[in-house]
C-alpha cells in the first residue's frame, strides 16, 4: 500500500506490538503524539513522560535489561544532549561490561535534521556524535519502505539502536515544527522519500546494509537520510552531462556498510554527501574506510561545517543542496 | 493590591516616552545606549500601575504581531507565543537594571520587551533578516543581547543553569546585580532545574527562579507527570518560595520585588511560582489547538485511523482503550480553554489597575509604537507591509 513515511513507521511499530507485548513506548507526549497505537495498545504500553529526558532514557535503559523492550522518544535528537550519560555511558557498555552477557535492546526514536527555519539547536543531525560511541547503532531511513523495514529490525535488535526520523519525510513534524498548517510557507520535501509503497505486513530491512539506489560509472554519491534525494537529483543534472553516477545509500550510519562503500567507489571519484556536521563524522570515518581500503581515487565531501542558522536563506547555504553536490561533483569530475 | 497612582505619575511617563524614542532611534545600532530601569530612577520604591499596564500590553501587541507575521510565512519554524504570561514578565522586569542578567526559555519575547530592548531588531531577527538582533542567526527561540545580560535558549529547562552562571559572574563582578531566569513548570521535571535550585542555596547565589506555570508540558497536562507541590520542592532546597498569582500584574510586581532585593542584598536564592495561562497553544499551529480552532477540519484527517486503531485486534481491553480516548479526547477540549476565558488574560484582569481614560490611552499609544516598529522593520528587511 502507498503509505506516508510516518506512517510506514507506525504501520511497523503496529505490527511488531501485535506480535510482541513487551513492547512499550515512553516519551513526552506520545498519547498524542502516537494517538492511534495509544488508541489500539492502551495506557499501559504507550506512556506520556515529563519534560525528564534524562530520567526516561535512563530508565529505558533499565526497561530493556529486564526483559520489556522499549520505544523510547526523543522528540527532537537535539534533546538526546540532556540525557546523554544514558547512551554514552550505560546502553552501549552494558554489553561489552557484562562480557556478554547482558544485552540493552532498546529503541531510541528521535525526529532529525533541517530544512524549515528552526534554527542549530533544533535541527541537528547527530548521527555521527552518536555513531562515534562504540555499542550502538544508528539508523537513518530515506524512504517508508526502509522506514518501515529498519524499526522492525531495530525491534528485533538485541541491542541498542537510535532510530532518526528526518523532518522533511515525517509530514507530521514538518507540520507541527514547520508549518504548523500554514499553506504560505514551502519546503524543499524529496516526494520519493516522503511516501511510498511498503508491504503489510512491512518487510525487514536489515541494519548495516546500505542500498545502491542508481548505478553509474564515472562518479559515486555516498549519502544518508534526506541528502540521499538531493544526490539523486544532482544526478540527474550529471546525466544531462552525460556523467553517470552512482548512488549509495547507506541508510544506517552505524553499523557502516564497508562492503557497500568500497563496491560504490569502483567509479574513482567519491562525493560524500552529509547533512551532519563535516568534521569529526561519518563522512571522515568514509574517507578512512576507503583509504584503509587501499583506495586511491578522488574524494570529496560536502556537509554542514557549523552552527545551522536560523534565517532560510542561511539555512539554505549551510546544509547540502542540490547545488552545492552538483558543484561538488563537477569539480571532482574535472569538467 | 493595587499599587498607588503616585506623583511621580508624571516623570515616569516622561521617562518612559524618551526610552521609546530612543529605542526608535537607534535600534539598529548597539543596543547598550538604552537606559535601563528609567521608570524607577532615584529611589527604588513602588512601580506605577500605568508602567506595569503599558509593558503588558507592548508584551501582548507584539506578540500579536509576531503572530501576525508567523502567519503570513515571514517567520519560519515554531513560534511559542508568551501570550498568558505578561504579567510575570511585566512584573519582574520592572525591578531589574542595569548589570541584572535574565536568562530565558522558549517564550522570551514578552521578557525582552518588558526589559526595553529595542524592538525592531527582534522583529528583524525574527524574519530572518541578517540586520536582526542576531544577524538571522538565531531566531526567536535564540534570542541574545550581551548589553542587557539577556539569552534565551529552546531546551528546556536550561535557563535555569544559565542563571546560576550569571549570578555567580555577577556576584564577582558587579555587587549587587541579579539573575533571573524564567522556565515552565514543565521543566521543573528537568534534572538540570533541580540541581540548579541546590547548586544556587549552596553557592548562596543572587538568583531568582521564576516558574511560570501554565498547567501544559508540551501537550501533556503537567498535574499528570508532576509529582507533589512545587513551591515544597522548592523549599525543600532550604530557599524561600512563593506562589503567586501570575495573571495580575500587581501581585507579581510585589513578590518580584522582594525576591529581588533579597538577592541583591546578598541573602540568597528564592524562587517564585507564577500561575498563568497558554492563550495560544504551545506554539503557533499546534495541532491540539488546531483541532480546537478548526474542528472540522482537523477531525476529518485524525479521526478515521483513530477509530480503525481503537477497534483494530489484538491489543489492549476495551476499558483501556476507552480510557485512552477520553484522554486524547479531553486533551483538545483543554486546549483550547484558556483562550476563551477573560479571567485566564492577564490584560483583561489588569484593566481596573487604571482609570480607563489612561487605560485606553496607553493602548492607543502602545497601538502605535508596535505598528511602527513593524512597519519600520518590514522596511529596513525590504519587505511589503
Amino acid at each position: 500500500m502507498r503509505v506516508s513515511f510516518a506512517t510506514a513507521i507506525e504501520k511497523a511499530i503496529e505490527h511488531a506490538m501485535a506480535e510482541d507485548e513487551r513492547i512499550i513506548i515512553f516519551g513526552e507526549d506520545v498519547h498524542l503524539l502516537r494517538n492511534n497505537l495509544y488508541a489500539r495498545f492502551g495506557p499501559e504500553r504507550i506512556i506520556p513522560a515529563p519534560i525528564s529526558e534524562s530520567a526516561f532514557l535512563g530508565a529505558a535503559v533499565g526497561v530493556a535489561m529486564a526483559g520489556l523492550k522499549p520505544i523510547v522518544e526523543i522528540m527532537l535528537v537535539d534533546f538526546i544532549a540532556v540525557a546523554f550519560d544514558a547512551l554514552l555511558n550505560q546502553a552501549s557498555k552494558v554489553k561489552a561490561f557484562s562480557g556478554g552477557k547482558w544485552n540493552v535492546p532498546v529503541v531510541i526514536r528521535c525526529s532529525c535534521g533541517g530544512g524549515y527555519g528552526d534554527a542549530g539547536q533544533h535541527e541537528q543531525c547527530l548521527w555521527g556524535l552518536i555513531s562515534s560511541v562504540p555499542g550502538i547503532s544508528v539508523v537513518v531511513p530515506s524512504n517508508p519502505p526502509d522506514a518501515a523495514g529498519l524499526m522492525l529490525s531495530a525491534l528485533n535488535a538485541e541491542d541498542p539502536v537510535v532510530y532518526l526520523e528526518h523532518k522533511l519525510l515525517s509530514e507530521y513534524w514538518l507540520d507541527y515544527l514547520g508549518a504548523g498548517g500554514r499553506k504560505n510557507v514551502a519546503f524543499d520535501i524529496p516526494e520519493s522519500g516522503a511516501s511510498g509503497e511498503i508491504e503489510i505486513p512491512p518487510k525487514n530491512v536489515a541494519i548495516g546494509k546500505a542500498s545502491f539506489l542508481r548505478e553509474g560509472s564515472d562518479i559515486t554519491f555516498i549519502s544518508i537520510g534526506v541528502s540521499v534525494h538531493r544526490c539523486l537529483e544532482a544526478s540527474k543534472a550529471l546525466e544531462r552531462e552525460d556523467a553517470s553516477s552512482c548512488v549509495l545509500d547507506l541508510r544506517t550510519a552505524t553499523p557502516l556498510d564497508k562492503e557497500s562503500i568500497l563496491e560504490a567507489s569502483r567509479t574513482g571519484r567519491v562525493v560524500v554527501v552529509d547533512e551532519d556536521y563535516l568534521s569529526f563524522g561519518l563522512s571522515g570515518e568514509i574517507a578512512a574506510v576507503l583509504s584503509e581500503s587501499g583506495y586511491r581515487g578522488a574524494f570529496t565531501r560536502v556537509g554542514n561545517t557549523g552552527v545551522i542558522p536560523y534565517a532560510r536563506h542561511l539555512e539554505d547555504r549551510a546544509l547540502p543542496s542540490v547545488d552545492s553536490i552538483y558543484e561538488a561533483a563537477k569539480k571532482i569530475l574535472g569538467t | 493590591m493595587i499599587l498607588l497612582v503616585g506623583g511621580r505619575l508624571g516623570l515616569v511617563f516622561f521617562l518612559h516616552m524618551s526610552l521609546h524614542m530612543a529605542q526608535r532611534f537607534c535600534y539598529l545600532s548597539s543596543v547598550k545606549t538604552i537606559s535601563k530601569g528609567d521608570h524607577m530612577q532615584g529611589e527604588r520604591k513602588e512601580v506605577q500601575p500605568e508602567y506595569l499596564y503599558r509593558q503588558m500590553v507592548r508584551a501582548r501587541r507584539f506578540e500579536e504581531a509576531l503572530a501576525s507575521l508567523w502567519r503570513r510565512g515571514l517567520i519560519s519554524g515554531e513560534l511559542h507565543l508568551g501570550t498568558g504570561e505578561e504579567a510575570i514578565a511585566a512584573g519582574f522586569a520592572a525591578h531589574l537594571e542595569d548589570g541584572d542578567a535574565i536568562a530565558l526559555d522558549h517564550r522570551s519575547t514578552p521578557p525582552l520587551v518588558c526589559r526595553g530592548l529595542p524592538l525592531e531588531p527582534i522583529i528583524l531577527e525574527l524574519i530572518g533578516s541578517e540586520k536582526g538582533l542576531c544577524s538571522g542567526w538565531g531566531g526567536h527561540m535564540h534570542l541574545f543581547s550581551r548589553d542587557f545580560l539577556a539569552a534565551s535558549s529552546g531546551i528546556v529547562g536550561s535557563s535555569a543553569p544559565l542563571a546560576l552562571g550569571f549570578a555567580l559572574a555577577n556576584k564577582h563582578l558587579r555587587q549587587g546585580k541579579v539573575a533571573v531566569c524564567f522556565f515552565g513548570e514543565g521543566a521543573m521535571n528537568q534534572g538540570m532545574v533541580l540541581e540548579s535550585l541546590n547548586l544556587a542555596r549552596v553557592w548562596k547565589l543572587p538568583v531568582i527562579f521564576v516558574c511560570k506555570d501554565n498547567r501544559w508540558a508540551i501537550t501533556t497536562r503537567s498535574k499528570n507527570v508532576t509529582a507533589g507541590c512545587l513551591t515544597k520542592r522548592a523549599r525543600a532546597y532550604d530557599m524561600p518560595a512563593w506562589k503567586v498569582n501570575g495573571l495580575r500584574v500587581d501581585d507579581v510586581c510585589k513578590t518580584a520585588k522582594r525576591a529581588i532585593e533579597r538577592a541583591r542584598e546578598g541573602r540568597g536564592p528564592s524562587f517564585v511560582l507564577a500561575r498563568c495561562s497558554r492563550i495560544d497553544g504551545h506554539f503557533l499551529g499546534d495541532p491540539l489547538f488546531r483541532i480546537f480552532e478548526e474542528p472540522l477540519e482537523q477531525v476529518k484527517t485524525i479521526t478515521p485511523p483513530l477509530i480503525r486503531s481503537a477497534i483494530a485486534k489484538p491489543g489492549a481491553p476495551s476499558g483501556a482503550r476507552a480510557r485512552a480516548l477520553f484522554c486524547i479526547s479531553k486533551a483538545i477540549a483543554l486546549a483550547g480553554a484558556d483562550k476563551l476565558k477573560n479571567f485566564k488574560d492577564p490584560l483583561f484582569i489588569s484593566k481596573n489597575l487604571i482609570l480607563e481614560e489612561k487605560r485606553l490611552e496607553i493602548e492607543r499609544e502602545v497601538f502605535e509604537e508596535i505598528e511602527k516598529a513593524v512597519r519600520t522593520s518590514l522596511e529596513v528587511a525590504g519587505l511589503k507591509r
